[in-house]
């Protein structure tokens, strides 16, 4: 009688197939994304799973095959109580592993250097070379609670819940945070990011298909998580321009106190457009100083760096008093690259 | 929070149950519970016997079965979450929201994370530990059994935390390794809750690592030298080696979270110097160890097992040995893959991509001597064997999955999808659980003299494989869809067909443990019937635990075995082992005592007070603790001798037992 751990056999067959009709199912973004660096991502994850199915198969089958054909009713196949050891299995079983994993091992650093967020794109997709004269999209992203805050330096624009790219342009993202740690994930885009308060991350990639496409939080961060959503439009280099006038019509400036509103906790914040940007917002989101009055992180890590507060006594300015605003502040900054200059 | 002096932060707000229905009938079912539990014990007259023989025992075979109790225990708390979860997450679509409110859910997934590794994977591990490494190194007990009992107990006490912060307070929503909301450094005692139930069960945790540690070093049989140890105690020599390095990384890093919280320092927030990333990286030292500390001991049940229901010695034993030593080093080598999306750039996450990888290689290694050990085996397919080969074929395409996340730009796409959850699940699932299901199954009869019903025990194995597989195979689908983790509401409705897919495979797993329940209480009632009269229970036993009688007598063994080769009592049954029926010594053994749990719940209610901020209740603890230590140290009472003539009658007695039943 057939042990009956071979039902294992035929549903993991299945789930093998699975896989396969998977890579050509379009909700299976991740293997199937509308952009050229997420779908390198996905392509690693395809070749990655069938190089270790060279192994995985085969012990599977032969587990239960062992299984069923060394079972105690079989008195045919022979037993040998005392064969634990042998050489030549020994090393097939370190040494083909070791190559599989060289093999991985390879295509990672390869692929782990080609595909860093940081690094600047070198192609449009596979059939289309990166132009000479290309800029990249720059847009800066800030993670709030529970929304996303788009800005776009280069048009002078921004939105909440909605960001656009034109299609086969390379893209920039910015990213940072207000509050606690975020990630930036548009899976039609490229991999996913960490967005940090305080601290700045970076990812290229592009789109290569006009549609709408989603984008999410994937890094847990509060109540409102699951609302934390956006869409990232593809558009067409007209689409875009139209989008773009779009905002600038919408006769909503985002300043200071505009951004201070946004930062207060809401959920599933409705897409908002603003026409403008106040001057150097992002740096102030970016280095935590956007509320009057408080030192920027960029400017107390720079008096940190010369010292301290033993410094700032030497320099004639009493901390807080006389660094309690952001005009003073760059007072400090000054006093700083003097000090910076003088040394080199 | 208002403060008052007398009871901190304690307001009447603080209990849930008044305004939250779930919570109210949980707390009615757990005091009818406690209240037919306590109606029992003083029906039968077992305060006495409870007091004296278990909670202040110091006898690592029922410290052992304490620990699994616990463990189980926690289990049907653990996945009594998970089933909340896959309920809200099959129904919340669209205009849905569900039944559970966002605060109500982050907490419940936070509590399923921080009970099932905690409360239930570690106590069932360290449980079997315990019990086991005396016995199999020949030993009458630990090196240190009054710190065992006071480990236990420092762990019951995180678990007790852990339960009371359901009626009076609430849970973290930070995740079940707090990574979440740590720049906000949420204020509220749910945190708080976390911190202190992992920092008391983890100075249990520590000592009971270095009990286990110095035991296997100085306690083993004369001529059991290190290359003849049974391979479960080499597992457990590297776990606990891996437990004493790790775990005062993660007491640090919780140490320097409560510095920021209670006062107001800087080290993982957002400003002032505070880099919440350092958080991050110091969790994940410890975090990765942790799950290898959960998985090796289990890979040892399944080496003594396959090799036990195989007829045949394990195959390779040597290089299991060495692959275990390998994953033991390289656990510290690969703690950056569970955050390769936080920009550490191309060079460090090639590095940390590959040494993940590494590991595959020793892992693969010992599926594959499993494997070999059946072949050319006469397979008996009692329980503990159906899970063995279902771990094999399970654990495979977790380990699978794992590899493939270990690649940086693959993981980019699938970091904290549903993906990785279904991965971590079929490893954890696949491995730790089966193997302690196993484990169960095989040394129960061990423990308590009769054998667990059959049937039952492979009901349970077939509702739990296939549960499994229903449960997670739509969330590795999930996250190939994009879909990431822990969301309490989707608005993409195509989605709800796989979650509930997924419901369903969970209501398997709970007829799985039904099933194991309902064996419990079958084998106890049909126990005369299946009575161990032999010790050796499945009549092939190898390692020198079959060579006592089931359960074993306080003292293990009456006269030191002597050891001569790898799995000692095949060895010695080989060659016509008698059991000493005469020339008898006293033996010297560890006294019982109530310390360790004394001072254990005056550690209860330290934690309490911090957690509620009644500064007053804390500073009296915390002199208390000092003082109960202090006094526990002038007991010189610690122990007596069992005389010679005691221990003759009782091996006549299991000379009578195995005679009638040859």
């Amino acid at each position: 009688m057939p042990t009956s751990t071979e039902n294992r056999g035929p549903a993991w067959l299945a789930a093998a197939a699975l896989l396969a009709t998977l890579t050509g199912c379009s909700k299976a973004v991740v293997l199937n994304p509308a952009g050229d660096v997420a779908a390198q991502s996905g392509d690693l994850v395809v070749t990655a799973t069938l190089l270790m199915l060279i192994i995985i198969v085969p012990v599977i089958l032969l587990t239960l095959l062992f299984a069923w054909k060394y079972r105690q009713s079989n008195t045919e196949a022979e037993y040998d109580p005392e064969w634990h050891h042998s050489t030549a299995l020994e090393l097939v079983i370190w040494s083909v592993p070791l190559i599989i994993i060289i093999a991985l091992g390879a295509l990672t650093w390869i692929s782990t250097h080609k595909l860093d967020p940081y690094r600047p794109l070198d192609r449009i997709s596979e059939t289309k070379p990166l132009p000479a004269d290309v800029k990249p999209l720059e847009v800066q992203v800030v993670a709030l609670d529970w929304k996303w805050l788009f800005m776009y330096p280069e048009q002078g624009i921004a939105s909440v819940n909605e960001v656009a790219v034109p299609v086969d342009r390379p893209v920039r993202f910015k990213l940072t945070a207000s509050s606690t740690m975020s990630a930036f994930y548009a899976p039609d885009f490229a991999g996913m990011i960490y967005a940090m308060p305080g601290m700045q991350t970076e990812l290229n990639g592009v789109i290569n298909k006009e549609g709408v496409f989603k984008g999410l939080n994937s890094h847990y961060s509060g109540a409102g998580f699951s609302g934390m959503s956006f869409k990232l439009h593809g558009l067409s280099n007209e689409g875009f321009d139209a989008w773009v006038q779009k905002a600038k019509d919408a006769n909503n400036a985002l300043n200071r106190d505009k951004y201070l509103e946004l930062v207060k906790p809401s959920e599933r914040h409705p897409v908002t457009l603003f026409s403008s940007v106040q001057e150097g917002l992002y740096d102030r989101v970016l280095n935590m100083c956007v509320e009057e009055g408080k030192m920027c992180m960029h400017h107390m890590m720079a008096i940190d760096a010369a010292g301290g507060a033993a410094y700032m006594k030497k320099a004639g300015l009493n901390l807080p008093q006389d660094v309690c605003s952001v005009e003073n502040a760059d007072q400090v900054v000054a006093l700083l690259d003097q000090r910076a200059e003088a040394q080199q | 929070m208002p403060h008052d002096p007398l009871l901190g932060r304690i307001t009447w707000d603080s209990i849930p149950m008044a305004h939250e229905p779930i919570v109210l009938w949980t707390f009615i079912a757990v005091v009818l519970g406690g209240l037919v539990v306590f109606a029992a014990l003083t029906k039968f007259k077992l305060w006495g016997p409870l007091w004296r023989d278990w909670i202040c025992s110091i006898d690592h075979k029922k410290i052992g079965i304490m620990y699994i109790i616990l463990g189980i225990v926690m289990l049907l708390r653990g996945f009594a979450d998970a089933v909340m979860m896959r309920l809200q997450q099959a129904m919340a679509f669209g205009d849905n929201l569900g039944y559970l409110p966002p605060h109500h859910y982050d907490q419940i997934f936070t509590a399923h994370g921080v009970i099932m590794i905690f409360f239930v994977a570690m106590p069932l591990v360290t449980g079997f530990m315990n019990y086991l490494i005396p016995l199999q190194i020949g030993a009458r007990d630990v090196s240190f059994p009054f710190l065992n009992n006071f480990s236990f107990w420092m762990t019951a006490t995180g678990a007790i935390l852990v339960m009371v912060s359901l009626f009076l307070g609430e849970f973290s929503t930070s995740g079940w390794l707090a990574l979440s909301n740590l720049g906000n450094q949420n204020p509220g005692v749910g945190l708080d809750y976390y911190i202190w139930a992992l920092q008391l069960s983890g100075v249990g945790t520590t000592l009971s690592g270095i009990n286990l540690i110095v035991t296997i070093i100085k306690m083993r049989a004369p001529g059991m030298n290190l290359m003849k140890m049974p391979v479960f105690v080499w597992t457990s020599l590297c776990t606990n080696a891996l437990i004493v390095a790790s775990f005062p990384i993660l007491t640090a890093a919780l140490v320097l979270m409560s510095m920021d919280r209670y006062f107001g320092t800087n080290f993982f927030t957002n400003e002032l110097g505070g880099n919440p990333m350092l958080y991050v990286n110091l969790i994940w030292i410890w975090g990765h160890p942790e799950v290898y500390i959960l998985i090796l001991p289990c890979f040892g049940i399944f080496s003594e097992i396959v090799a036990t229901f195989s007829k045949k010695r394990l195959f390779g034993y040597t290089s299991m040995v060495y692959a275990t030593v390998c994953i033991t080093v390289l656990s510290w080598l690969v703690w950056l893959h569970h955050f390769f999306t936080m920009g550490s750039g191309a060079a460090v996450n090639t590095f940390f991509g590959i040494t993940t990888m590494i590991i595959s290689i020793p892992t693969g290694a010992k599926i594959f001597n499993w494997l070999f050990t059946m072949y050319k085996g006469r397979i008996e397919f009692k329980p503990p064997m159906l899970w063995t080969v279902g771990f094999m074929c399970t654990f495979a395409i977790g380990g699978m999955t794992g590899v493939l996340l270990a690649v940086p730009p693959a993981d980019f796409v699938l970091h904290n999808s549903l993906f990785l959850i279904a991965h971590f699940h079929n490893v954890i699932i696949g491995g730790v659980v089966f193997g302690l299901l196993a484990g169960i199954n095989f040394w129960f009869p061990k423990a308590f003299g009769y054998k667990l019903n059959e049937f039952w025990g492979k009901v349970s194995f077939w509702c739990w494989l296939v549960g499994f597989w229903i449960a997670f195979t739509p969330l590795y689908i999930l996250g190939l869809m994009g879909v990431t983790r822990r969301l309490n509401h989707f608005e993409d409705q195509s989605l709800q067909i796989w979650f509930v897919i997924a419901a369903v495979g969970v209501a398997i797993i709970a007829c799985g443990i039904g099933a194991f329940l309902l064996q419990l209480v079958v084998s106890f009632i049909q126990r005369k019937q299946n009575r161990d009269e032999n010790g050796d229970t499945w009549g092939s036993g190898r390692t020198l635990e079959w060579a006592t009688s089931s359960p074993p007598p306080v003292y293990n063994f009456a006269k030191t075995p002597v050891v001569h080769d790898v799995d000692a009592w095949w060895d010695m049954k080989k060659h016509g082992y008698q059991r000493p029926l005469s020339g008898f010594e006293d033996l010297h053994m560890p006294k019982n005592t109530g310390a360790g749990f004394i001072i254990s719940m005056i550690g209860l209610v330290l934690g309490f007070a911090l957690i509620w901020h009644i500064w007053w209740l804390a500073i009296v603890s915390f002199a208390g603790l000092i003082l109960a230590t202090i006094i526990h140290t002038f007991n010189y009472n610690r122990d007596y001798y069992i005389p010679a003539t005691e221990v003759q009658a009782t091996e006549d007695a299991r000379t009578q037992q195995l005679a009638r039943h040859v």
